[in-house]
């Protein structure tokens, strides 16, 4: 009790509040370990053309180190006739790289997400094999590929998504929270309003206009998602604006954007906080949904959602629906888990559990 | 035999951090017609106690180590559940400090009651009402027929609680417990409660476990007393001997406690540092679709008052009477009507924006300790919070240095900024709201019931603070509480209010020792003996 106490992680401050928190998230196991889990996958992930490229991740020709990884290499580079990018597993470019006593690191899977594998010995799509763990897809394309690819889009997508909701849900329920009144009011309305428009017949109409790439998905989707904090946030300030310490900092003579940033939103971030995972688990689940009907990220990119629909259009071919369902199925778990963790960390009878007395 | 025995009681609660004894071992009894007090501060173990005896605690986290509650020799402690509903609300029941949340807000005063008379004695239909109305009229509820069908919101906090008493005495208990009866009320209707309960007694012959943080209560009030503290009962006897010859330290403490004397001579001063001239908060009452104001809630109604540096005013009035609306409006955090001069400036004619300059002259100090200190930043971020917006051309190192000296200018250690507020006391933390206020250096201090949350002894302590600080800085303060014993060791002038309005504004010595209007007067009788006077003038 008597040391000051300080610690510091990076320029995080460590508080007392802060790590009886994190021993209340590591206590639930379960999240605990979804937490790492995810992390290594999600960590993988972002490396993902280090692990399934149609690119060696390095090369040695004629005594120089050529990175594939990084750069594109002209074919004519290896002494071939195309200026064209060279296509590595052209068998015509390994053996140029080969007989000039050169080698290549490939990566595990040498397959990119769009790698046509023109060697299938059945029509596509086909079945697992040691060339395809998974399979290919009914453009026989690697299916493990796609996955890892579509993966790292998934969470990248609903972490933006999250991102950008949250920042512009926040701030508007804080302004009506803590205003109150008419900007409440008629603040209110208007989310009442706009949150009562059919974002996925605007998504279809958008389709219909522009190509949807991943930032116009991302915008449009930001513009509705927005208001699922509203209510919890501004609840939060409704209820906070009246507390002594916010009267007593009104007192002092601190602006209101201080009090807001400063004394209120601190508590309602418990509350933003809890619902995180479980807006993210919505967002990858929207983007999935857009993508398996057909109005999401643009034809041919890796996706979880086209996967699913390739499986629903394959029947036959059960490695394309099972491998979808399994990834999408193991994400949205460890998500879930992570977010029952990180609601009891944040649970005030378990954080003030035996504090009662003050 | 006596009625209740109590036996080398203990109580221990099982938590995350080992087992906490919450009572030690008490031991008392209880006779027939007996009024039987329970004092100690809070966290001494006497709500505990009182609810072991009814046993109503959340078992099995609760447990009883050793000990027997013996009630006409019938054990209680293992009882089953069967017996203890025999018990409870039949012959042993409870009344509780708060009113309002005791009492469902769904039914109606009349189904509070005739479910009980439905559970305990079977009476339904017109038998049960015409008992309810009996007991109704027993407790002193006025207008009983048409408050029958009041729901409690409907209800003031002093109806409530005769409400409340009305439910414990409908199947005429032996023993009433009453749990900090009168704390939730203002001192006028307390008296009114206390009365009461004692002319019930008499006429029902019932004995009374008080339990109380209020030594005024228990001295004119029972018949015995069990003081207790840390769990243990130190010191029983009979009330008067123990208040006229305390023999545990502890006793003596606690009755020496209590905040006392007058406040000092204020040194001459000739300027006037605060001026209100006709102050007033009004609230409109709108109606219809168009929101026509209809009318006023007269919060504060012109009130005018000076007051010069160093001194302190002493604002008292029941609750709802407007006091702590004055204190915000003459901050400017509330909006108000009125001229208010402070120095050479007009506070009335600025905006929030203009007052900033202003602020650092003008501080509060609230009242719940554990409400006004944000639970996210440390002692030391919030006591330099001031200094951020006051002083800006302030290093860190300054305003550490500055945080420190005001830390210690309210007697905490200045290592404690870099703890955070919910490892403090009650007590620690007024003194680190007060801290807040004055690292600013302000002049004029506003005071809101700044001890009516704290325990006897450490109220004592906080007023003698709060004078050495005026002494020191030259203050003035603007004392506001409903607890007059504090007000007289405090305030030079009193400023007495009613509905917003001024009834009585003089010296302090003037209004205490001879105050002219029935309301004070009542005011003064039911604060310090507690006694019911002048029932017109004050709410019921």
């Amino acid at each position: 009790m008597s040391a000051p106490r300080n610690d510091k992680i990076m320029f995080w401050r460590v508080t007392p509040l802060n790590a009886r928190r994190w021993s209340n998230f590591k206590a639930n196991r379960r999240g605990y370990w979804s937490l790492w889990i995810f992390g290594i996958l999600f960590g993988l992930s972002l490396f993902a053309e280090f692990i399934a490229n149609d690119r060696p991740i390095i090369l040695e020709y004629n005594g120089s180190i050529y990175m594939p990884v990084f750069k594109d290499y002209p074919e004519t580079e290896f002494g071939g006739f195309f200026e064209t990018p060279a296509d590595y597993r052209d068998p015509y470019v390994k053996e140029l790289i080969t007989e000039s006593g050169g080698w290549m690191v490939w990566p595990l899977f040498p397959y990119a997400a769009d790698t046509i594998n023109r060697e299938i010995p059945v029509p596509a799509p086909a079945p697992p094999s040691l060339d395809n763990p998974l399979g290919t897809d009914d453009q026989a394309r690697d299916v493990a590929a796609r996955v890892i690819y579509g993966f790292r889009i998934s969470v990248l997508f609903g972490l933006a998504l999250t991102f950008f909701a949250t920042i512009i849900g926040v701030w508007a329920g804080a302004v009506q929270g803590y205003f109150g009144g008419r900007t409440d009011l008629y603040m209110q309305r208007f989310v009442e309003v706009w949150s009562g428009l059919p974002e996925l017949f605007l998504l279809i109409i958008l389709s219909s206009i522009v190509t949807p790439n991943f930032w116009w998905l991302l915008g449009i989707m930001v513009l509705f998602r927005w208001v699922a904090l509203v209510d919890v946030v501004r609840a939060e300030f409704l209820r906070a604006r009246n507390f002594d310490y916010v009267r007593a900092a009104r007192a002092l003579g601190l602006k209101d954007r201080n009090i807001m940033f400063k004394h209120v939103l601190p508590n309602a971030m418990v509350a933003t906080i809890t619902f995180l995972p479980f807006i993210l688990n919505g967002s990858i689940a929207t983007l999935t949904s857009l993508d398996f009907l057909g109005f999401g990220l643009p034809p041919g990119s890796a996706s979880l959602g086209e996967l699913l629909k390739q499986g629903k259009n394959n029947l036959q071919a059960p490695w394309l629906g099972i491998s979808a369902f399994l990834t999408i199925a193991i994400m949205l778990s460890l998500l879930i888990f992570i977010g029952e963790a990180v609601r009891d960390a944040f649970d005030p009878r378990k954080t003030f559990g035996n504090g009662g007395k003050g | 035999m006596s009625l209740l025995e109590v036996k080398d009681l203990a109580t221990h609660f099982r938590t995350e951090n080992g087992v906490v004894e919450a009572v030690k071992g008490s031991s008392f009894t209880l006779d027939k017609g007996e009024t039987l007090a329970l004092v100690g501060e809070s966290g001494s173990g006497k709500s505990v106690s009182a609810l072991s005896v009814m046993q109503l605690l959340p078992y099995p986290t609760a447990f009883h180590p050793k000990g027997s509650v013996r009630f006409e020799g019938t054990e209680l402690i293992g009882a089953g559940e069967e017996t203890m509903r025999g018990i409870r609300g039949n012959r042993i029941s409870m009344i509780f400090q708060e009113p309002l949340t005791s009492l469902n807000p769904l039914h109606t005063v009349e189904k509070q009651i005739g479910e009980i008379l439905e559970v305990h004695k079977g009476l339904t239909g017109d038998a049960a009402l015409e008992r309810v109305i009996e007991l109704l009229n027993l407790v002193g509820l006025g207008n009983v027929t048409a408050r029958l069908k009041a729901y409690p919101h409907e209800l003031s906090g002093g109806q409530r609680q005769r409400v409340m008493i009305a439910m414990a005495l409908a199947n005429e208990p032996d023993i009433l417990v009453a749990d900090e009866p009168t704390t939730a009320l203002d001192v006028t209707i307390q008296a009114q409660i206390l009365r009461l309960l004692r002319d019930l007694q008499q006429r029902l012959g019932m004995a009374i476990l008080l339990i109380t943080h209020d030594l005024t209560i228990v001295e004119k009030f029972a018949d015995r007393v069990c003081v207790m503290t840390q769990g243990d009962i130190v010191e029983t006897g009979a009330a008067k001997e123990v208040f006229a010859n305390p023999q545990h330290p502890y006793t003596q403490r606690l009755l020496g406690a209590a905040p006392s004397g007058q406040a000092p001579q204020p040194p001459e001063a000739t300027e006037t540092l605060i001026e209100v001239e006709d102050l007033k908060v009004h609230f409109p009452i709108t109606k219809g679709f168009f929101r026509r104001t209809v009318d006023y809630v007269r919060a504060v109604d012109e009130v005018s008052f000076a007051l010069k540096p160093g001194h302190t005013l002493g604002v008292v009035g029941e609750s709802g009477s407007g006091k702590t609306t004055i204190g915000l409006s003459i901050l400017r955090l509330i909006s108000s009507q009125g001229r208010i001069q402070f120095g050479g400036d007009d506070l009335s004619e600025r905006s929030f924006d203009q007052m900033r300059p202003l602020r650092r002259e003008l501080q509060i100090v609230f009242q719940d300790p554990f409400g006004s200190l944000s639970p996210r930043l440390s002692v030391g971020q919030i006591v330099e919070e001031g200094l951020l917006v006051h002083e800006r051309q302030l290093s860190e190192e300054d305003r550490d240095a500055r945080v420190c000296e005001a830390l210690e200018e309210v007697g905490l250690d200045p290592e404690t900024r870099h703890r955070y507020p919910h490892e403090f006391s009650g007590g620690q933390r007024q003194r680190i709201s007060i801290a807040r206020a004055l690292v600013l250096k302000p002049r004029f201090v506003v005071l809101d019931e700044p001890t009516s949350a704290l325990d006897v002894s450490v109220q004592a302590q906080i007023v003698d603070l709060l004078r050495d600080l005026q002494a020191k800085y030259n203050l003035a303060y603007m004392f506001i509480s409903h607890d007059l014993r504090v007000v007289r060791a405090l305030a030079h002038d009193v400023l007495v209010l009613k509905d917003g309005k001024v009834v009585e504004h003089g010296p302090s010595a003037q209004i205490f020792d001879d105050p002219q209007t029935d309301y004070t007067k009542a005011l003064m009788a039911a604060a310090f003996e507690l006694e019911v006077a002048h029932v017109d003038a004050v709410s019921s």
